[in-house]
């Protein structure tokens, strides 16, 4: 026997509509991937542990939000309720469901509006001990899990502060439709089942029961009716949720499952774009965690350009080119994203499309050979501009007495990463192949850089057949193995995380093990993985130098909070930027290491200025 | 009775303010941060574009200031203003030991200055790191010291740098502005190393030569004609040291599109203005306004351009911004004539 009511309809519809488009998507992001990744699909979806990564990945960020509670737990708990109190009421209910079906063919919409159809009551004191009664309880349960939720979600439309978030995005039309359809879906199922529990004295738990009882007490002669139009509000507003998903932000639901079996899969970003950056943009729920990241906006004022925007412009396939280039490219929002949007690589791809037509000549490379040595540095561009960090790598190599070859010795030939930043990949790639040669050329078996932006490139880009180490990883090698002695200064310093050595090379302790041996140093707001950018970003193109100025300002205020006596980096680009505002000494980690080599000093300053000196 | 002005620093500005002032019969005091007066010009050779030496110059204005009370070694603590006086509280070096004193006067004017642009600010140039990388102002000191220019090895250089727009025009260290007396004093000295050592080479790197006044454009043509000096359109990138002390600089000839790289035995840095350490003091205490490059702003840049906005306060000099020894000298005038316009007026207006 099928029970049936024409109430069921909307909801039943709703559901057509939407496991159709989900399914459309779905085949339309797979078909697009490129044939490559299409292998990688085919291989991870029969690979038993990708499989259970994926589920486990998940059941941890699509159902318990893991990383919202580590951000805000209130923010956590809200949508924890949402999204796992609302699958198990799927899961759970469909459990109770086969408790009164009659038929094998369960249709979808009967445990949905279970309480509907069945309502028989649990007379007999034992009876609550029986299964009926323990679903009843804990189907209630979970409800009133998902209605705490809701009041969280009303609480954080005024008072966002209290759930650690400052700035949001504006909501569409249909987002507010299907906002306020997702908040009615709730508070409209325990209407319905209260108000026929209490018509019919049965059915319902702790909750719904004695509601309905209540409710039954006000209006006894109606209930049935209420009742009635009540599941059909009910199965209304879920419809057209359901209608509502695929035109509105909560499609990033459906779209992240897909995203994270993907990534399982290995699929990574292409960079000039493939189906899996759409999918990435349909991944977005549009939070506006990043607009909170992003110091062009919270220190200099920026706003529009920001992630969650980017983004935007690409569901909707149109970036404006300032928002692709007003971008320090820092790696701050991809590190808050809850879905883990890569979006320093949606940003490069419309930078490719818009860099790609310019030329550039390079016919001023020369063909000379290098020489040969063990380990080889190259400095970096950017510290050619600190003579400083060149200097004291010198001494540091000499005084380890390191078979070395200073690679650029005469000044530098781009590693093209500033290039690649531009959207210029053609003409980075020509410096690569340039550089690639020489760097095979010295035959040596390790390459040293001063500088966290080649640190990157040369391993990401380069697929160079030798270890490539940042000279802050070096340098502690060299320490651990005896090769140099240092001495501490005991003076107080913070450390400031590079963007391109710490959210992009992944290094953090190296440093701080290194300094914690020559000075004494202090802990600062924003470490590691959180570290603000210095503002001197070679991936901001089109910002005014005074914004820069800004989140440079912005960022000493916040490092220098606890007052070092230096403040030390490990990136001749972020030394260079805070130096020009900083009242306090900038100083590189080499230079720190330079100094606390007994008898030793980087700055053999020589004065200049004096007329003596000539003659001397 | 005698009306009083105190004019805050000792530079051609300031000496020439209060030297016609003091010619006009008032009471004048000057109060100098250093032990002398002369400001910048004490230190430089000589002045573009003639090439006459400076210390005429500077002659010539100390001796128009024989009236007036210098008081030097000042460092200014406190101005404050009541029924149109002022007092100046200032420690004064004393034989060591550091005395407090006090002026008062009926006006004010201020000649602060400028300082250098601190060229260790750009580590790229390497100024301070490297031994033959000096300044402009350095070579100013070495030209007056009449011992001949040499490397830090003590050798005649035969290639020579000249770096032009150091510190100005140049966002990357804050300084928008252009120091305008850089480029002729570029010109003036690429001249007086070319006829030092004649058998030397000199190339002179520029963004583009502001030869703004008379006869600078002449010397720019001497220069290139008579003395055959390289000018390169092209900003300097950053330089490195070779081992025998020889830098290597790297450039853009912009002209041609081209990198470069040159060594040179001996680099100057044409370094720009900056407003005086002491102005932001001095302006904070008086309540002048400043630009955001830190220079005072005039009360109307027009017609006002030596008033402050608060009566009985004048300003002079390159206080207000950039200014060459012969417009400082022209401006010190203009503001010592209007301040003596206030004063009489002020004694009219009680009588």
């Amino acid at each position: 026997m099928i029970k049936f009511n024409l109430f069921v309809l909307p909801f039943s519809l709703g559901l057509i509509y939407i496991a159709w488009s989900i399914g459309m998507h779905y085949y339309r992001w797979i078909k697009a991937l490129p044939a490559v990744d299409k292998v990688k699909l085919s291989a991870g979806i029969r690979n038993p542990s990708k499989i259970f990564a994926s589920l486990k990945e998940i059941f941890l960020e699509s159902l318990i939000h893991r990383k919202l509670w580590k951000r805000n737990p209130m923010l956590g708990y809200m949508h924890m309720s949402f999204a796992l109190g609302w699958f198990l009421l799927i899961v759970i209910g469909n459990l109770e469901s086969r408790i009164y079906h009659g038929s094998h063919i369960n249709a979808p919409y009967y445990p949905i509006f279970l309480k509907f159809f069945i309502h028989d009551r649990l007379v007999l004191f034992f009876e609550i001990f029986t299964v009926p009664a323990f679903f009843r309880f804990i189907m209630d349960f979970i409800l009133l899990f998902i209605l705490s939720g809701l009041v969280l979600a009303m609480i954080k439309r005024k008072q966002s502060k209290w759930f650690g978030m400052k700035q949001t995005t504006n909501h569409s039309l249909f987002d507010r439709i299907a906002l306020t359809c997702l908040w009615l879906i709730f508070p409209m199922r325990l209407l319905a089942e209260s108000y026929t529990a209490g018509f019919f004295g049965g059915g319902g738990g702790f909750l719904t029961q004695n509601l309905g009882r209540l409710l039954f007490s006000v209006t006894p002669g109606s209930a049935e009716m209420i009742a009635y139009y009540f599941w059909w509000s009910y199965s209304l507003v879920l419809g057209l949720f359901f209608i509502m998903i695929p035109n509105s932000r909560y499609m990033h639901i459906p779209s992240e499952l897909l995203l994270i079996v993907f990534r399982h899969c290995s699929i990574q970003p292409r960079k000039w774009g493939s189906s899996f950056s759409s999918l990435e943009a349909n991944s977005c729920s549009r939070c506006g965690i990043c607009i909170d990241a992003c110091q062009l906006n919270f220190a200099a004022g920026i706003s529009g350009i920001q992630a969650v925007y980017l983004i935007r412009g690409q569901r909707e396939q149109y970036i404006p080119e300032n928002v692709a280039m007003t971008c320090m490219l820092c790696g701050r929002c991809q590190e808050a994203c809850p879905v883990g949007i890569k979006v320093d690589s949606l940003r490069l791809i419309k930078r490719r499309e818009i860099g790609s037509g310019q030329v550039s000549s390079f016919s001023y490379l020369s063909n000379s050979r290098p020489g040969f040595a063990d380990v080889v540095y190259f400095a970096g561009c950017m510290s050619h501009l600190t003579p400083t960090i060149t200097r004291a790598m010198e001494g540091i190599f000499t005084e380890a007495g390191v078979n070395y070859l200073f690679l650029d010795r005469g000044g530098s030939v781009c590693c093209g990463r500033p290039l690649m930043l531009a959207g210029k990949d053609k003409q980075a790639n020509e410096l690569i192949e340039f550089n690639k040669i020489l760097i095979r050329q010295t035959r040596a078996k390790l390459l040293v850089t001063s500088c966290p932006i080649c640190y990157k490139v040369f391993r990401e880009e380069y697929n160079l057949p030798i270890r490539i180490e940042h000279h802050s990883q070096y340098i502690l090698d060299l320490v651990k193995d005896g090769r140099i002695a240092l001495q501490s200064q005991h003076r107080k310093v913070v450390y400031h995380d590079p963007c391109d050595l710490g959210r992009g090379g992944n290094i953090y302790n190296a440093p701080r093990e290194l300094l914690g041996k020559i000075s004494d140093l202090l802990p600062s707001e924003n470490e590691r993985a959180d570290a603000l950018c210095c503002g001197g970003s070679l991936g901001l193109l089109n910002t005014p130098v005074s914004k820069k100025d800004e989140v440079t300002k912005n960022a000493l205020e916040t490092l220098l909070k606890n007052r070092p006596d230096l403040l030390v980096t490990a990136c001749p680009l972020c030394k260079k930027t805070f130096s020009k505002h900083s009242k306090t000494e900038v100083r590189d980690i080499a230079e720190m290491v330079h100094d606390a080599i007994p008898g030793r000093q980087t700055r053999k300053t020589r004065i200049v200025n004096e007329p003596e000196a000539v003659n001397s | 009775m005698g009306k009083s002005v105190i004019v805050i620093g000792g530079g051609i500005a300031g000496m020439t303010a209060a030297g016609m002032l003091a010619r006009q019969g008032y009471e004048v005091t000057l109060l100098e941060k250093e032990n002398e007066t002369g400001g910048h010009v004490a230190h430089w050779d000589r002045l573009f574009p003639d090439r006459r030496k400076a210390s005429e110059v500077l002659e010539f204005t100390g001796e128009g200031m024989k009236d007036v009370h210098v008081a030097r070694g000042i460092s200014i603590s406190r101005i404050t203003r009541q029924n149109n006086e002022f007092t100046v509280t200032c420690g004064m070096q004393d034989a060591g030991s550091v005395m407090k004193s006090h002026f008062t006067a009926n006006a004010l004017i201020v000649a602060t200055g400028f300082d250098l642009f601190e060229a260790r600010r750009k580590e790229e140039y390497g100024y301070g790191i490297y031994n033959n990388v000096i300044t402009s102002a350095d070579l100013e000191v070495k030209f007056k010291s009449g011992k001949g220019i040499l490397t830090a090895e003590g050798k005649i250089p035969k290639r020579i740098g000249i770096i032009h727009c150091v510190g100005s025009r140049d966002e990357k260290v804050g300084n928008l502005y252009c120091s305008k007396v850089c480029c002729v004093t570029g010109v003036k000295q690429a001249i007086e190393l070319k006829e030092m050592y004649p058998g030397s080479v000199v190339f002179s790197f520029y963004m583009d030569l502001r030869m703004y006044d008379r006869n600078f454009e002449e010397l720019y043509y001497e220069a290139q004609q008579k003395w055959g000096i390289s000018f390169i359109r092209g900003r300097l990138s950053e330089c490195a040291e070779n081992p025998d002390g020889s830098i290597v600089i790297r450039t853009e000839d912009t002209l041609t599109g081209k990198p470069l790289k040159m060594t040179v035995d001996l680099l100057v840095l044409l370094v720009g203005f900056v407003p005086a350490a002491g102005t932001a003091s001095v302006a904070g205490m008086i309540g002048l306004k400043t630009g955001t490059d830190g220079f005072v702003n005039p009360a109307d840049s027009h017609i006002q351009n030596n008033l402050s906005g608060i009566p009985g306060v004048f300003l002079t000099g390159a206080v207000k911004g950039p200014v060459s020894v012969t417009e400082a000298i022209a401006d010190a005038r203009a503001a010592a004539a209007l301040t003596s316009e206030y004063l009489t007026a002020s004694i009219e207006e009680h009588a």
